[in-house]
């Protein structure tokens, strides 16, 4: 399974020739290219901890590869010393045979490689073409507009990656930004392209136009590393799987196809996943209840005459297209956004004022959608963020004195509890992982006993392990009569944990379907405001 | 071939060592400048230790002149942390020295004149940075330019005043009437100028960083700093934290000013500051922002100051090298800020 054995494109089988239209690099049985990347042996430590430990891998032209792993298996290192961020401690790299030393970027993009990153690198104020030609030398001082437009239409109708290159990268959508970033790294001649968590930013929708360019572009010959901890996109687009598993190479999956997810999943964790099981429950009173919210808009769709209730030891999970709403009922219901109209009430309290204060004392727990940026101060201890929302309370401080015992005593005891892994309360939030960041957030919000928790996009970006912690916690919680809200894009996720699912279409409930009722397919249908339901 | 790398976490003894490689990265560099003018490096930077750190009194004019820079630089510390960026302790110190002149000129019991001195000071100091503060919160004004702008404003409008109806009529010159003798705050040592003002300053570093580190504001006021999104979705009224930092580090920078009239000058005059707000920022930034590495700071640029002018008597180096000093620590300093959050890697040639 692991070790140097495997590597280049040798160890495809020739097929019939039917399967040639499919992928004519990978699967025709007389041209055997040497790969076009070659990683050997790459191990790359941070202190005592190996983040990527004797590391082989390799891409073969027209071949896409999935990365997969768990957070902090050293998917992102090893890609960024391939990109050039950081230098290996030992091992070499390969370009089409040849050893190359990629100390930057710029020697990276130079070798042909090109990596889109989870987070753009674009400037907002420019239009597209302006943001293609960034960095590019122009003809005598001059930007060659003209080239890098005819340059930019080919790229478009070789690979379905249309972009309007008159408009300013601030009115894209995240889908199209990140096309932008795909041919940017074309347009600067990569053969490999790098691909961390591609999907994570993309409405299902979006998806499929993603994969289709990919296969595209596999097609013409080149390079694709994909990486990714969603295993049915592995599955359903990929050649070949490396997984790593802390540091060290698992196993590798020829066939992520006829590979079953348990399977990958196993490889990944070391240890078999099993499912949640959601006990049949009782809902009791309504605990959280909105009655015809409307919202002005701030920047996203506004609500529009939104009433919806979630009852004790009930999970209501609100599926829709990402920016139908979700943001602003999420932002109402946490505090962050004063609603235009309408009435909202917990535990059969009116809320007067719409702060995050208020809503925390009648018993509302929240976790944000994004949580760097509204959940956690990344630079300050971990403890401070964990106390964050309760900093005024008894338990944390008296008379305006911090408790420093009483805060680190909280802090460690809730590390013990959700395993959080960290070096201790004082360590900055930012140096852990989401999914070790997630399971802080619930953390601080179960300690102090809910009745109701709005959750936006539990798991995102989390690894299938810290997932499945974090479904169990609200099931849990559910067991225990809280009322838990969960707002998503992961349709399986919402099937799986709700009681009910509400699906939100230009801002307002388009219907309401108890789980035994509803099916990916009619939801599906209702987020496109095909099929109204109440 | 060099380049950065991003580090982890940042090891603790950073703290005191890049403040130091900055003084000596300024002391180095300022070298040139006083071979430039024809001097022996060594003998200047020998004149400048002694006469600001040789000899007990030395020691004191040092603590004087390092008094109203702890204060600013307590005043920019604590204004960073929320980063309200307060660029205006130059003016809020002039306000302070203000306020407390007029009040210290009216006839009272010596104790109760001082206490008001500084109550009023500070309030006035306090008045000014709401300013600021105020524009940004509701107006989402520059704090930088706003701050920084009001400080012309208010050294204008004190010209103004001395110029004008408060010029001092006994002595014609543009100076305020002197407050009241029993207002001057007490000589500790006898032949001295150590004043009772020193103290306090060196007692509020302590409180300020009590403050910062161990109350629920201080909390606030670091949150609110490192991130006003997670503050006000953890349920904390962000402008107001804003508002809070602003008074209390106008209050410090206020104070600075009330040191000046009742512990050295005993009244305003134009020059009452040689840029003391602006040598707060310096010593903030030396200091990392904790307001108990001010003290150090604050007593280190003192000693440049006393210094340089010892240096320019005895050798003809123009005393302005203390300001290229204070310039370049500063420059050295932001750019080995760079190494807390990154290290530099050597890498082979490709």
């Amino acid at each position: 399974m692991s070790g140097r054995t495997e590597r280049g494109a040798s160890r495809h089988p020739c097929q019939t020739k039917l399967d040639r239209k499919a992928n004519c690099y990978q699967e025709c049985p007389l041209v055997t290219p040497a790969p076009l990347i070659e990683m050997r042996g790459i191990t790359k430590s941070f202190g005592a901890v190996k983040a990527n430990e004797a590391v082989d891998l390799s891409v073969a032209p027209g071949e896409i590869l999935g990365l997969l792993g768990e957070n902090g298996a050293g998917k992102t290192t090893l890609m960024n010393v391939l990109f050039g961020a950081y230098a290996p401690d030992a091992g070499e790299i390969l370009v089409e045979g040849r050893p190359v030393a990629i100390h930057s970027s710029a020697d990276a993009l130079a070798a042909g490689i090109g990596m889109v990153h989870q987070h753009f690198h674009l400037a907002p104020r420019l239009t597209v073409l302006e943001n293609l030609l960034i960095g590019i030398p122009g003809k005598s001082g001059r930007i060659d507009r003209a080239g890098g437009l005819a340059r930019l239409k080919e790229i478009g109708r070789q690979h379905g990656l249309n972009l309007d290159p008159n408009l300013p990268v601030s009115a894209l959508s995240v889908g199209e930004q990140q096309r932008l970033e795909i041919v940017k790294a074309l347009f600067r001649g990569a053969r490999l392209l790098i691909l961390d968590e591609p999907t994570a930013v993309l409405a299902p929708s979006e998806v499929d136009g993603l994969f289709a360019a990919l296969r595209s572009m596999a097609a013409q010959g080149l390079g694709i590393i994909f990486i990714s901890h969603k295993l049915n996109e592995v599955r359903a687009l990929t050649h070949r799987c490396v997984v790593l598993r802390l540091g060290k190479v698992a196993g590798r999956v020829d066939r992520p196809a006829s590979t079953t997810s348990a399977e990958m999943a196993k490889l990944m964790c070391g240890h078999e996943i099993v499912p949640p099981t959601k006990e049949a429950s009782t809902p009791g009173a309504s605990v959280l209840t909105l009655d015809g919210i409307s919202t002005s808009g701030h920047g996203g769709t506004p609500l529009r005459d939104v009433s919806l209730f979630v009852r004790s030891g009930e999970i209501l999970g609100i599926a829709g297209v990402s920016g139908n709403g979700q943001r602003a009922l999420a932002d109402v219901i946490s505090g962050m956004l004063r609603p235009r109209a309408g009435a909202m009430t917990i535990a059969g309290k009116a809320v007067a004022q719409f702060s995050p204060r208020e809503l925390q004392g009648l018993g509302l727990g929240r976790i944000p959608e994004d949580r760097m940026t509204t959940g956690l101060v990344t630079n300050l201890p971990l403890a401070d963020s964990m106390v964050l929302p309760r900093i005024g309370t008894e338990a944390f401080s008296r008379k305006g004195l911090l408790n420093p015992a009483a805060i680190r005593a909280f802090a460690e005891a809730q590390i013990k509890a959700y395993d959080i892994r960290c070096p201790g309360p004082t360590v900055r939030a930012g140096a852990l992982s989401g999914g070790n960041l997630q399971k802080a957030l619930l953390a601080r919000e179960l300690a102090f006993d809910p009745k109701v928790l709005i959750v936006s996009q539990p798991t995102r970006g989390l690894d299938i392990g810290a997932a499945r912690f974090i479904h169990e916690k609200f099931l849990a919680m559910r067991a225990k009569a809280c009322g838990i809200i969960v707002i998503g894009e992961d349709l399986e996720e919402l099937l799986m944990l709700s009681d009910r699912i509400a699906v939100m279409y230009e801002g307002r409930i388009a219907g309401t379907l108890s789980s035994t009722d509803a099916t990916v397919a009619r939801l599906g249908l209702m987020m496109t405001g095909a099929e109204g339901h109440a | 071939m060099f380049r950065l790398e991003a580090r982890s976490s940042t090891p603790a003894w950073f703290n005191l060592a890049l403040p130091l490689l900055a003084i000596a990265i300024a002391l180095l560099l300022c070298s040139g400048l006083i071979a430039v003018a024809g001097a022996g490096v060594v003998e200047a930077y020998g004149v400048m230790l002694s006469a600001s750190l040789g000899d007990s009194y030395a020691i004191t004019e040092t603590l004087v002149r390092a008094a109203p820079m702890i204060f600013t630089g307590l005043a920019v510390a604590i204004a960073f942390r929320a980063k309200f960026w307060n660029i205006g302790a130059e003016g809020q110190l002039l306000a302070g020295a203000v306020a407390s002149c007029a009040v210290g000129a009216i006839p009272m019991p010596g104790y109760l004149a001082m206490l008001l001195m500084a109550l009023v000071g500070a309030a006035a100091g306090a008045l000014v940075a709401l300013v600021p503060a105020t524009l940004r919160v509701k107006f989402k004004v520059d704090d930088v330019v706003s701050s920084l702008l009001l400080n012309s404003v208010i050294y204008y409008a004190l010209m103004a005043l001395i110029e004008g109806p408060w010029k001092d009529t006994f002595s014609g010159y543009p100076i305020s009437p002197p407050i009241e003798d029993s207002a001057n705050f007490p000589v500790l040592i006898e032949g001295t100028r150590l004043h009772l003002g020193v103290i306090v300053a060196l007692i509020a570093a302590p409180l300020c960083w009590f403050l910062i580190a161990r109350t629920t504001l201080g909390f606030k006021i670091r949150v609110t700093g490192e991130n006003p999104e997670a503050a006000r979705y953890g349920g904390i009224n962000v402008q107001r934290v804003l508002l809070s930092t602003a008074l209390l580090s106008g209050a410090l920078a206020g104070l600075a000013g009330v040191g000046e009239v009742g512990g050295v000058h005993f009244q305003v005059m134009s020059d009452i500051s040689p840029g003391y707000g602006y040598s707060g920022i310096v010593v903030a930034m030396l200091a990392r922002l904790n307001p108990l590495g001010v003290v150090p700071a604050a007593i280190f640029l003192a000693a440049v100051m006393t210094g340089a002018e010892a240096m320019s008597r005895a050798t003809g180096v123009p005393a302005f090298l203390s300001d290229v000093i204070q310039g370049t620590a500063l420059l050295a300093m932001l750019v080995a800020l760079l190494f807390t959050a990154y290290r530099i890697r050597r890498v082979g040639a490709s």
